[in-house]
């Protein structure tokens, strides 16, 4: 048992910080969040050059074949880099769905490409209600067909399929396909955009099996609070630094225990999201009897900690930390909107109810 | 990364659970709402029993009683421990604090005199650091030793000392030299607490017990192979057993809070609340989860910081997230438990219609000891400011 890293788990994430400081540096995620997309196609074929696109995905579809602790790594780092456009969406939550739920033909279709680093596609889950729970997915396909709207999809400007959950089967349709509307849906978080789509008419190929989802939920919301502690990581480093830099009352502000303590929580909250986030991926990498608890444990826990860690790192960058100018904010933007993604703290608190709460009350009666 | 067990840790956790299986004693539920004596007469059989089987000491030297086995196989130890129910062990200051003091900065002599009996119970422990005018700064402590021939001769008190009323020896940090800066002029020592001169007497503390105790030292004579480590240099010393009460130490207790939260989440099926079993409640729900979802939390960071000291051999500061996170999830989860009984909650034992014979009442009020014994909050987050996050002294 060691719940450390392995040597070659650190040397991947070294060098995925590498990539991120030479191909993406914070100069380059201000540029990128000023386009329409946040997409880059130069960074996104430099990402499938190392394999980044096809990370956790077997050989055979072109992917390397890597784990989920592996991914984790690297979504860590993508976090603290703010890597801005459609990776996660495509690579993480479109591909495990792909992985999960596709036939060999399907795969080799849809998951090969992405694989490659020749396409991007998203996931179409939410609808007006905004419920993460399958059951109140209302679209429906009708011989094949889908009509209607999905809202909050990321990225589906820049995807070239998107993966629609339907009350009836995970269908993927081209997004040029004839009947479909996109339209941005103006956010927080600047790196990462969600757009509504609405079908009308428009043909889907259906994946074989959609009970492949809630596998392919939980590696999508676990790369998200990996990507999160990252973001955590982050926010806590450049406070840190502030603090120890500026000077008031003749004295680094870092001096005074009320930024000391709110500096220290903040590394309380980070390191604990990272076990919570660590033990998750290797629970679902084994496929452990408490995978699904690990899970919503890790995203109930960073999803409120993100927002307190964010709200600390502005209140102690001071007038600066409200500045468009200081990074925080991009930060704390895109936080806000990873909060929301598969179920806030209070969705994932009713899961975890669900799962040890509720048995223990079964266990109770048939003893 | 790789939280599977080794060969060697899967059958050390498969002799350990059915070992457990067989001899944890079920009378724990009963005797854990007598009094603190009892409670402790109970705990002291029960680790005996345990030292007998083997199963004292998981990382200690084989030679001084321990089994010699990793610091992995510790952690293991204490997730099994929880797993089957099992009561903690008595000799609690013993084997979390002074032990690993002794194993690392004690003598051959005191390492073969005293870690055996800290194991099997025969000899129980207590820590003499802080005093009337030194809490969080306690390298300002005035207790004050004078050499005299082969002894030291010590005189002055000791404060909020666990365990005192019952123990047979106590480490005490005391002056040596009280000419040099405050740091550098601290030695630590064993004093058998059945010397002349010592004087235990009771503090009544807020949950009505006496738990802990001042202790004063008048004119004690501490033999000096009684010295542990250096002269003048028991800072350093000092520093290893807090090292140890915050990093490592919590991790016995997740034995406590699974317990509870087993417990809590027994009485909110049984409890009724608008009708309906409080576990029906949502917000109940939501804070009987967020319980249940911290306590693995902190399960977790500990296994984490247990690799690091795997690694590295020695706690680090970064240990203090590990008391903040135990102390200050004991509050809120006490929190949670008088929620969801109710007026019920704040009933003693004494009180024919309380709950699990006053546990609860009287959770709630320890609870608020706990962000304040093995240094209080404010200073683990002194230290996570200064020596984790390299941020200039408050002090």
């Amino acid at each position: 048992m060691q719940f450390g890293l392995s040597e070659s788990q650190e040397i991947l994430r070294d060098s995925a910080r590498k990539f991120f400081a030479g191909e993406c540096p914070m100069a380059e995620v201000r540029r990128l969040i000023e386009t329409d997309t946040a997409y880059d196609a130069k960074l996104w074929s430099k990402m499938a050059e190392q394999g980044y696109t096809g990370f956790i995905y077997p050989e055979e579809y072109g992917g390397a074949g890597l784990g989920i602790v592996e991914l984790i790594l690297w979504m860590e780092e993508s976090g603290r880099a703010l890597l801005p456009g459609p990776f996660f969406t495509t690579v993480v939550q479109a591909g495990s769905l792909l992985d999960a739920a596709g036939s060999p033909d399907q795969k080799k279709k849809y998951l090969g490409p992405i694989c490659g680093g020749e396409a991007r596609a998203t996931v179409a889950f939410l609808e007006a209600g905004a419920s993460w729970d399958p059951a109140d997915i209302r679209l429906e396909a009708v011989d094949g067909k889908l009509t209607g709207e999905k809202l909050f999809v990321p990225d589906a400007a820049v995807a070239d399929s998107i993966i629609v959950v339907a009350r009836n089967g995970v269908f993927v349709v081209d997004s040029r396909a004839p009947g479909i509307t996109i339209k941005l849906m103006p956010g927080m978080d600047l790196t990462r955009r969600q757009y509504s789509v609405k079908f009308k008419n428009t043909a889907g190929d259906k994946l074989s099996n959609a009970d492949g989802l809630p596998r392919a939920r939980s590696i999508a919301t676990t790369a998200m609070v990996a990507e999160m502690v990252g973001g955590m990581q982050r926010t806590l480093d450049l406070t840190v630094e502030y603090a120890k830099t500026r000077k008031q009352f003749g004295k680094p502000i870092g001096t005074f225990q009320a930024v000391q303590h709110q500096c220290a929580d903040m590394y309380l909250e980070t390191e604990s999201s990272r076990s919570a986030v660590y033990y998750a991926a290797w629970a679902l990498e084994q496929n452990a009897p408490d995978a699904a608890t690990a899970v919503s444990i890790a995203k109930m826990y960073a999803s409120d900690a993100s927002r307190t860690v964010g709200n600390r790192g502005i209140q102690i960058h001071g007038g600066m930390g409200f500045t468009w100018e200081n990074d925080v904010h991009l930060y704390y933007r895109r936080a806000k909107a990873c909060e929301t993604m598969f179920g806030d703290a209070s969705f994932h608190r009713e899961r975890i109810a669900r799962l040890v709460i509720d048995t223990a009350a079964a266990a109770a009666k048939t003893a | 990364m790789d939280l599977n067990l080794t060969s060697d840790e899967l059958q050390f956790r498969d002799e350990l659970r059915a070992w457990l299986e067989a001899n944890v004693p079920r009378e724990w539920d009963e005797a854990r709402e007598e009094s603190l004596d009892r409670r402790f007469e109970f705990l002291r059989k029960w680790q005996r029993q345990l030292f007998d089987g083997g199963w004292a000491g998981i990382s200690w030297p084989k030679e001084y009683g321990g089994r010699g086995a990793s610091l992995m196989q510790q952690v293991i130890f204490w997730q099994e421990m929880a797993r089957a129910g099992a009561p903690p062990m008595a000799n609690v200051l013993g084997l979390g604090l002074i032990g690993p003091t002794i194993i690392a900065f004690g003598s051959e002599d005191q390492k073969k005199r005293y870690l055996r009996n800290i194991l099997n119970a025969d000899e129980i422990w207590c820590q003499g650091f802080s005093e009337p005018n030194a809490g969080s700064d306690l390298a300002g402590l005035q207790t004050d030793a004078r050499l005299d021939g082969d002894h030291y001769v010590v005189n002055g008190q000791k404060v909020w000392t666990s365990y005192g009323w019952l123990a047979d020896w106590c480490e005490v940090v005391v002056r040596t030299d009280p000419a040099a800066p405050k740091h550098k002029g601290l030695t630590v020592m064993l004093v058998d607490m059945k010397s002349p001169g010592v004087d235990v007497r009771p503090l009544r503390q807020m949950t009505g017990e006496t738990e802990f105790n001042e202790v004063f030292f008048r004119d004690v004579r501490i033999p000096v192979a009684n010295v542990v480590g250096k002269v003048n240099q028991g800072w350093d010393v000092a520093m290893g057993t807090l090292m140890h009460e915050r990093g490592t130490f919590g991790a016995g207790l997740q034995i406590i809070y699974k317990r509870n939260m087993d417990r809590l989440t027994e009485l909110a099926h049984s409890t009724q609340r608008n009708g309906v079993p409080a576990a029906e409640d949502p917000i109940i729900r939501q804070k009987l989860a967020q319980c249940y979802g911290e306590i693995e939390v902190m399960r977790l960071n500990q296994m984490r910081a247990f690799s690091r000291i795997s690694a590295t051999g020695v706690p680090g500061p970064e240990g203090s997230i590990q008391k903040i996170f135990w102390s200050e999830l004991n509050q809120r989860f006490q929190q949670v438990a008088q929620e969801l009984l109710g007026p019920y909650g704040q009933l003693t034992g004494d009180a024919e219609e309380s709950i699990d014979h006053g546990l609860w009442s009287y959770g709630y009020l320890r609870a608020r000891g706990n962000t304040i014994e093995a240094g209080t909050s404010e200073i683990q987050r002194n230290i996570i400011g200064h020596f984790v996050l390299g941020l200039p002294r408050s002090y």
